[in-house]
């Protein structure tokens, strides 16, 4: 049985004198022990208010949630605040975009680290300061016992990313979110928190659900991928796949729209055309058809349910899926993206090294 | 630090010099200048002369300004022609009143002002923070000497609750140390004595409030309602802290930020009030002394006093500054 | 995807973003947000009786309200005092005079002196605010220094208690209507112009003006066609705080016997701090004015604040 199951999980905005807003209109995706799961999609497809949802970091007024979200057997939707308060920090754990505005001021690192120690594992303390200093070291912060008294306008970016993933990795969680951990660093430092993640996974046994817009990302870390349109996931492959064969006009549209290096010079990029705002209600029909050349009547008699057009296990919320372009010379693309990740690590591994 | 209020003390120098200057000018614009101002009405043209050529009005302006300067760091400010005293004594003996009133209305201010507005915040739309937030909004319109004076009329005539007038009863034999009279009462043992100074204090104390607790709770309101939207707070919640934890070391650490700076802006405008609340209830401190010097047109004594006034809040704004730089840590570094 | 491209991207929305606040844009949404606000209209309600009042007053008021019609009735001295009834409805002040004429009278006294002494201070503030922060967005050595004496100078005129540094005016004037305008003017100044200033500063880093300058936009026409418009509804907002804040502290001054001494023309500052001496046997003498003064200072404090949160760009959304 999967580690986390969300099932049709929805989440409404409801303002006073305000339209009700859907932000998450029917999500469903598993995460296994150990696995990384990406949940990939625009801006304001919803994959942060599903993140807030599951780790109960929602306000409770004014927000909806419907659906199920079962994490080993409970479901987090339906948990006291007082028994989620025990999950998060232990089980579950999140990482945010922002590192800097996500780090209190005016508290030295040292304390934002002990007290999660203290919360969950009764540290107190010399021996939640050693503990903290060594999870600094863990992360990669060179001399972690003097960082661990400054503050966090004295770090760099990059170092408050990896002090946000010790705090998030201090009590060993089974779940890690991580919401765009990466898209307020510069690329250099990008490449070392993926690489960083990653080892931290690989070691603890802890599962990953990394939010990110970036496909870089996803080619680089993912095993299973989901990519969400208006509040939906509308693709779900295995990361080979989803890159070999994306099947869902938006999924080969996003995946067409990554610049080549190889293309014939002058040949113009390949938007998708219009925004998220030109968006339908899922029960009008399939949300992305104002913007879908594919478009036919069909697709506006309701929600398009979820298929396997292409192969088991690669569902596509699609009536008129993609076949067009060939299995093999997609899969060449893919393995050249994760060949530039990795040399890109390697680099910049180099240079903050020398720094 | 050490270079930080070394700075800081530095940078006062031109703002005490420049208020000098100011109080100067203000001296010799006095209508018919200050021998006039000594003499009345009725003193004739010789009379006039002798004196300006006594008090050096007869020199050139910055000759008369450089002596001005120098009585100053004597601290010599004149003579009060109310009372005959040196200005300067005058102001030391009612400058403990003032303060311990000042300090009591602002104690009031922040004990009942932060956690209103901390609790407004959190109950944002609840009947409390409709009233905090209208209660405040009404506060800063009375007048403070029309409440002053409502306070006196209901709790000190009508009911006879507290006192109505002065800083302790007459005749009580009460031994003076500092001249703040509760705390003396407390230091001698005389407890009968604090007490009394105590209920002396609490009526002019609660309308010389009123202001900076409408400010503080708004202040504290508005901060904590914009730190609670801050990505740290999330980040604190979603390391599964206890409640307290996140609002005490992650919220209200933060939200309270701009109310210190906040209480040190508000201290000139606790004087201006001490000036009306001490005139309503004769409480005997430099605000009574101000009100009587502009009724007898005491020159000496008014400059004297808004020198002194105007220095000390200056200094209570470097020390709010200080502190300031102490608990947050980005202002430390610099 | 590159850093570089989403700066480019960002600089464009931003000068796309300037160009309409400093158009209609920002008026336009901050004043649709201002007629939806309670607080604006209460606000705006109370202000429009008051000005109504102020302007009409002396016409409409029932009698001279100057004149002590009943003076054979008030005796201050033995308590005798006549409360409301029907010829006056507000009863007589301690001179016999119709105490609803003097309230209608009085407002608008109440109102020339909050709105002069708020001009006062608005012009002179502004103008020292501006020519501060022009130095300052326009740039160089000069251009500092010129912003740090003037703000040094301001900064002493903060450092006096605003009562007292009004006092000090009046003292050094004398005592008139005038006065007491110029003395709560006065006070104003250093509000106004640190505000400006502060606001001129903020927006002269802002990117739409490292934009407008990248663009080759002259230095002055950023200070004074971009830089000061968008600097301008901080100051508004306070314009419209300080008429209360005015209207209170003309009442201190009366308070303080700095007010007009010609008591003859009712102002309800000094109707007020006449009224106290009878207080406790004529309590709505003093109420009466007392109400007046807090509920106009209420109005405009009202309207101010729903001002400052329409116009507050981070509480939009």
């Amino acid at each position: 049985m999967a580690l986390l199951s969300v099932d049709e999980l929805t989440v409404t905005f409801t303002g006073r004198g305000r339209r009700d807003v859907k932000a998450v209109s029917g999500v469903s995706f598993d995460v296994d022990q150990g696995q990384v799961v990406g949940l990939v999609g625009e801006s304001g497809c919803g994959k942060s208010v599903t993140s807030l949802a599951l780790m109960g970091l929602l306000p409770r007024r004014g927000v909806t949630v419907g659906g199920r979200a079962e994490f080993d057997g409970t479901d987090l939707l339906t948990l006291s605040p007082g028994r989620m308060r025990d999950l998060r920090g232990s089980q579950l754990a999140m990482i945010f975009q922002d590192p800097l505005s996500s780090l209190n001021p005016v508290v030295p690192i040292g304390v934002q680290v002990t007290e999660i120690l203290a919360r969950h594992r009764g540290l107190k303390g010399e021996a939640a300061r050693k503990e903290a200093a060594a999870l600094l070291d863990r992360v990669g912060i060179p001399d972690p016992t003097r960082r661990l008294k400054e503050y966090p306008h004295q770090l760099s970016g990059g170092m408050r990313q990896r002090a946000l993933i010790a705090m998030a990795v201090a009590c060993a969680p089974r779940l890690l979110i991580a919401d765009e951990p990466t898209t307020a660093l510069d690329v250099t430092i990008q490449a070392q928190i993926l690489e960083l993640l990653k080892e931290l996974v690989d070691q603890q046994g802890t599962a990953l659900l990394m939010i990110t817009h970036d496909l870089g990302v996803v080619a680089g870390l993912c095993d299973q991928v989901n990519v969400l349109y208006a509040g939906r996931v509308v693709e779900s492959a295995e990361r080979r796949e989803l890159f070999a064969a994306p099947t869902h006009p938006y999924a080969h549209g996003l995946l067409g729209s990554i610049p080549r290096l190889d293309a014939p010079r002058g040949e113009p990029l390949k938007p998708i055309r219009g925004s998220i705002n030109d968006t339908i209600a899922w029960t009008d029909g399939c949300a992305f058809a104002p913007r879908c050349d594919r478009y036919t009547l069909e697709c506006l008699q309701g929600t398009p349910a979820l298929g396997e057009p292409r192969t088991p296990g690669h569902q596509v919320r699609c009536v008129n899926p993609v076949f067009s372009r060939g299995v093999d010379e997609l899969r060449e693309t893919a393995l050249e993206s994760d060949a530039v990740e990795t040399a890109g690590t390697a680099a910049a591994a180099d240079k903050e090294a020398g720094a | 630090m050490l270079r930080l209020v070394a700075r800081r003390l530095l940078q006062l120098i031109p703002t005490l010099l420049g208020l000098s200057v100011l109080l100067f000018i203000w001296l010799n614009r006095l209508p018919g200048g200050p021998a006039a101002a000594m003499l009345g009405e009725r003193a004739t043209a010789a009379d006039k002369a002798r004196i300006e050529a006594a008090l050096g009005l007869d020199q050139p302006v910055w000759v008369q300004y450089g002596r001005f300067l120098k009585r100053l760091s004597e601290l010599n400010l004149g003579v009060s022609t109310q009372t005959g005293q040196p200005v300067w004594d005058e102001f030391t003996r009612a400058f403990p009143a003032t303060v311990e009133l000042a300090f009591v209305a602002m104690l009031i201010a922040i004990a009942v002002g932060v956690p209103l507005g901390y609790f407004a915040a959190r109950r944002r739309g609840s009947w409390l923070d409709v009233t905090a937030v209208s209660g405040s909004l009404v506060g800063i319109c009375i007048p403070v000497f029309f409440l002053a004076f409502i306070l006196k009329a209901i709790f000190a005539v009508q009911l006879g609750w507290f006192p109505s007038f002065g800083r302790q009863t007459t005749g009580l034999d009460a031994t003076e140390v500092t001249g703040f009279y509760v705390l003396d009462g407390i230091l001698t043992g005389e407890f009968d004595a604090a007490w009394d100074a105590f209920m002396h204090l609490v009526l002019p104390a609660l309308a010389l409030s009123s202001i900076p607790l409408a400010i503080i709770t708004r202040m504290t309101r508005a901060s904590v309602l914009e730190v609670l939207g801050e990505d740290y707070v999330r980040t604190a919640e979603s390391k599964g802290l206890s409640r307290s934890t996140v609002r005490g070391r992650h919220v209200l650490r933060n939200a309270l930020l701009p109310v210190v700076t906040a209480i040190g802006l508000l201290t000139g405008g606790l004087l201006s009030g001490a000036v009306l609340t001490e005139s309503v209830f004769a409480f005997g401190g430099i605000g009574s002394f101000i009100k009587t010097a502009i009724d007898e047109r005491d020159y000496p004594v008014l400059v004297g006093f808004i020198m002194f006034i105007a220095a000390a809040y200056v200094v209570i704004n470097l020390l709010v500054d200080l502190a300031y730089s102490i608990i947050d840590p980005r202002v430390r570094v610099h | 995807m590159s850093t570089k491209t989403d700066k480019i991207d960002r600089l464009a929305e931003l000068t796309a973003a300037a160009e309409t606040s400093a158009g209609a844009g920002l008026w336009v949404e901050a004043w649709r947000r201002l007629r939806a606000s309670k607080m604006a209209v209460i606000g705006a309600v109370v202000i429009g009786v008051f000005v109504v009042v102020a302007i009409v007053g002396p016409w409409v008021a029932p009698y001279d309200p100057t004149a002590q019609l009943w003076r054979g009735e008030v005796f201050p001295n033995q308590n005798v005092f006549v409360g409301p009834r029907g010829e006056n409805w507000l009863g007589l002040d301690h001179l016999g005079r119709d105490e609803f004429s003097r309230m209608l009278v009085g407002a608008r006294q109440t109102l020339l002196v909050g709105v002069v002494a708020t001009l006062l201070g608005f012009t002179v503030g502004a103008l020292i605010g501006g020519v501060s922060g022009a130095a300052l967005v326009l740039g160089g050595k000069v251009g500092q220094r010129i912003d740090t004496v003037v703000m040094r100078v301001i900064d002493i005129m903060l450092a006096l208690p605003s009562l007292l540094l009004a006092v000090s005016v009046a003292a050094v004037l004398g005592q008139s209507l005038t006065t007491v305008m110029i003395a709560v003017g006065v006070v104003q100044i250093p509000v106004f112009a640190r505000l400006l200033r502060g606001a001129m500063l903020a927006q002269g880093g802002a990117d739409y003006v490292l934009a407008a300058q990248a663009l080759g936009v002259r230095k002055r026409r950023i200070a004074l066609g971009h830089v000061l418009p968008n600097s301008l509804s901080p100051v508004i907002v306070q314009g419209t705080l300080s008429l209360a804040t005015a209207i209170i502290e003309a009442a201190a001054l009366s308070y303080l016997g700095l007010g007009n001494p010609d008591a003859a023309v009712p102002e309800w500052g000094v109707m007020l701090a006449q009224a106290q001496r009878f207080f406790d046997s004529a309590p709505m003498l003093a109420v009466y004015p007392a109400l007046g003064i807090i509920i106009t200072a209420l109005g405009f404090t009202l309207l101010g604040e729903a001002m400052r949160e329409a116009l507050d760009p981070k509480l939009r959304s």
